[in-house]
């Protein structure tokens, strides 16, 4: 394990943990929520940040590690400044997102679970979106586009800088 | 026609503010079970007909009178109400949980002032950031008014409410993977028995109920039993949001009578396929349900109707299949889904729905052979009900096994022909 001296959970962070785990039995319930946390911060969840939670927690790094590679979501290794997640589910897969992933691929350079070299965009498939009449659609950041056509692909990428 | 669920919504895309839902009857549901004994509120529930909305149909009320009685078991007890709308075609609970948060909050107080549960939680998808804000602003609302909190309009109950926001797989849908993830655990599912009811979120008493589910309570205890039963077209109580997907004129959803026609909500709501297109068949209800076909079209979207043509209700959120659009495809695209998604926790689905997604993909490729298609029968036998520990690889299979009763020659063209016939 990585063994350097600098925290990756601040004070602030821990005090936020530790609000998590008030509504719940046991400090460890609240694992996901501060994975998600630690993620939101760092945008990807290090070895060292696994140790530090475990400690916060009482859980073992093992036991942590084994949720956070469960979860899609969370994120174990670094991923661009943006997160592309196209939705590869059924209705959308109807409605063509082969073409705009394809198009995606071809324009950033790289496969799905890849991140450009500039470290500007990290593409990902991802499951139903929940928005099926308005397929296909795909997240990036927190942002949902949906209908998405290929024409104005270029367009919505230029709002990532 | 009555769409009491989603009728105050507004239409500038804001949400149901407190003020507003109180206008329009809002909490007088919960007022109303207050006067009542828990037992008294769980009759009417029963007796209303309402059924569970996530996709297994289970009579709600008798659910919640599975729970063991404070005496036998006492607090803490939970509810929880899933949120985790990741079935493939379903966008439902988004509309109610984006529009009407407080209508969920009042039916999951109700809930559990009949239940007895001092605490719930609102298990709510990734990605649904809108109903996440929503939701949260209601609950402080909600505690404002005091709703929820200590002594609720004076009654003695008590009642507090959080929200947990998912990080992603399918699974967390299943009742007992949920609770493993609200627990903050890997989310495989549990053996059953004991069932939640008796030992669910650390291992206290637990009903999980779908957003749309516990949406429909506050309107049964407002205005009334004989009134929700009459909102529907069939032997079972309510309304139920409709869906479509696919190559028709206005995908969408509408709240419709329970029991609303197949044809009607594809040819009326849902504007008929899109010009060019014909239509050959469609997954009633999710991306786990089987698939009917154009002779099936009149049957009445509703738990007992479905099932008489081979399918399942499931969500009520149709995936329809085009003429144009490859069925072979359109079943890998979905068994590569749930072969994804499978938790790994049992060996049928672990292995088994990776092979079928291999088989199909060499199909698709025009490397099939007419053995493969023996082995598919052979694999829906290993996963059928009670060879798994959830329904994840039952219902990966459902799709699969009827497109191979109604498009076996899709399937047949493919091996004979050595290539996908619609590229």
């Amino acid at each position: 394990m990585e063994t350097s001296t600098s925290r990756v959970l601040t004070q602030e962070m821990i005090a936020e943990i530790q609000e998590m785990y008030k509504h719940f039995p046991v400090k460890s319930a609240a694992c996901i929520e501060a994975l998600k946390l630690v993620q939101k911060h760092y945008r990807w969840v290090s070895d060292q940040a696994v140790q530090e939670l475990a400690e916060v927690l009482e859980m073992s790094a093992d036991e942590i590690d084994g949720v956070a590679t469960f979860y899609n979501l969370i994120f174990r290794k670094p991923v661009g400044r943006h997160v592309i997640m196209i939705c590869d589910s059924v209705s959308c897969w109807v409605m063509g997102y082969e073409k705009i992933a394809d198009y995606l691929k071809k324009k950033l350079g790289i496969q799905f679970g890849e991140t450009t070299p500039d470290g500007r965009f990290t593409l990902l498939p991802i499951c139903c979106l929940g928005t099926c009449d308005r397929a296909p659609a795909m997240f990036i950041d927190e942002d949902l586009h949906r209908d998405l056509k290929v024409e104005q692909l270029d367009e919505i990428l230029e709002r990532y800088p | 026609m009555e769409r009491p669920l989603t009728e105050h919504i507004p239409l500038d895309g804001s949400w149901l503010r407190l003020k507003d839902y109180e206008r329009v009857g809002g909490y007088q549901g919960l007022r109303e079970a207050l006067k009542l004994t828990p037992k008294e509120v769980i009759d009417r529930v029963k007796d209303a007909g309402l059924r569970g909305r996530g996709g297994a149909g289970f009579a709600t009320g008798l659910k919640w009178s599975l729970v063991p009685t404070v005496d036998q078991i006492p607090q803490p007890r939970y509810l929880i109400a899933n949120g985790d709308e990741m079935e493939p075609g379903t966008f439902k609970d988004r509309l109610l949980l984006e529009g009407n948060p407080h209508q969920l909050i009042e039916g999951m107080i109700i809930a559990s002032y009949a239940i007895q549960a001092d605490y719930s939680y609102v298990f709510l998808r990734w990605g649904y950031q809108f109903a996440e804000k929503a939701l949260q602003e209601a609950i402080h609302e909600a505690y404002q008014a005091g709703y929820l909190g200590k002594n609720i309009l004076g009654s003695g109950f008590s009642h507090e409410l959080s929200v947990h926001i998912s990080a992603g797989r399918y699974i967390c849908g299943e009742e007992t993977a949920l609770i493993n993830a609200l627990e903050g655990k890997r989310a495989n599912p549990r053996t059953k028995p004991p069932f939640p009811v008796v030992s669910g979120f650390f291992g206290r008493p637990t009903v999980v109920n779908n957003i749309e589910t516990l949406s429909n309570v506050p309107h049964i205890l407002s205005k009334g039993v004989s009134w929700y039963k009459s909102l529907s077209k069939c032997e079972d109580g309510g309304t139920k949001l409709y869906g479509v997907s696919g190559k028709v004129k206005k995908p969408g959803l509408w709240e419709l009578p329970l029991g609303t026609s197949f044809r009607e909500i594809l040819e009326e709501y849902a504007g008929g396929m899109l010009d060019g297109y014909q239509f050959r068949g469609a997954l009633p209800g999710g991306g786990s349900t089987d698939f009917i076909t154009a002779e099936h079209i009149d049957v009445a979207m509703d738990y007992n109707s479905v099932p008489k043509v081979g399918s399942r209700m499931g969500t009520g959120t149709v995936i329809v299949l085009d003429d144009k659009t490859c069925v072979v495809g359109m079943v890998l695209n979905l068994e590569h889904f749930f072969a994804q998604e499978s938790c790994g926790w049992c060996t049928p689905c672990r292995e088994g729905l990776p092979w079928t997604e291999k088989l199909l993909l060499a199909i698709e490729e025009g490397r099939g052979r007419m053995e493969d298609l023996k082995i598919f029968d052979d694999l829906t036998r290993y996963m059928a009900p009670g060879h798994t520990f959830c329904a994840l690889a039952p219902g990966a299979m459902e799709p699969l096994q009827s497109a191979l009763k109604h498009f076996r020659e899709d399937f047949e063209r493919h091996i004979h022909e050595h290539r996908c016939p619609w590229k």
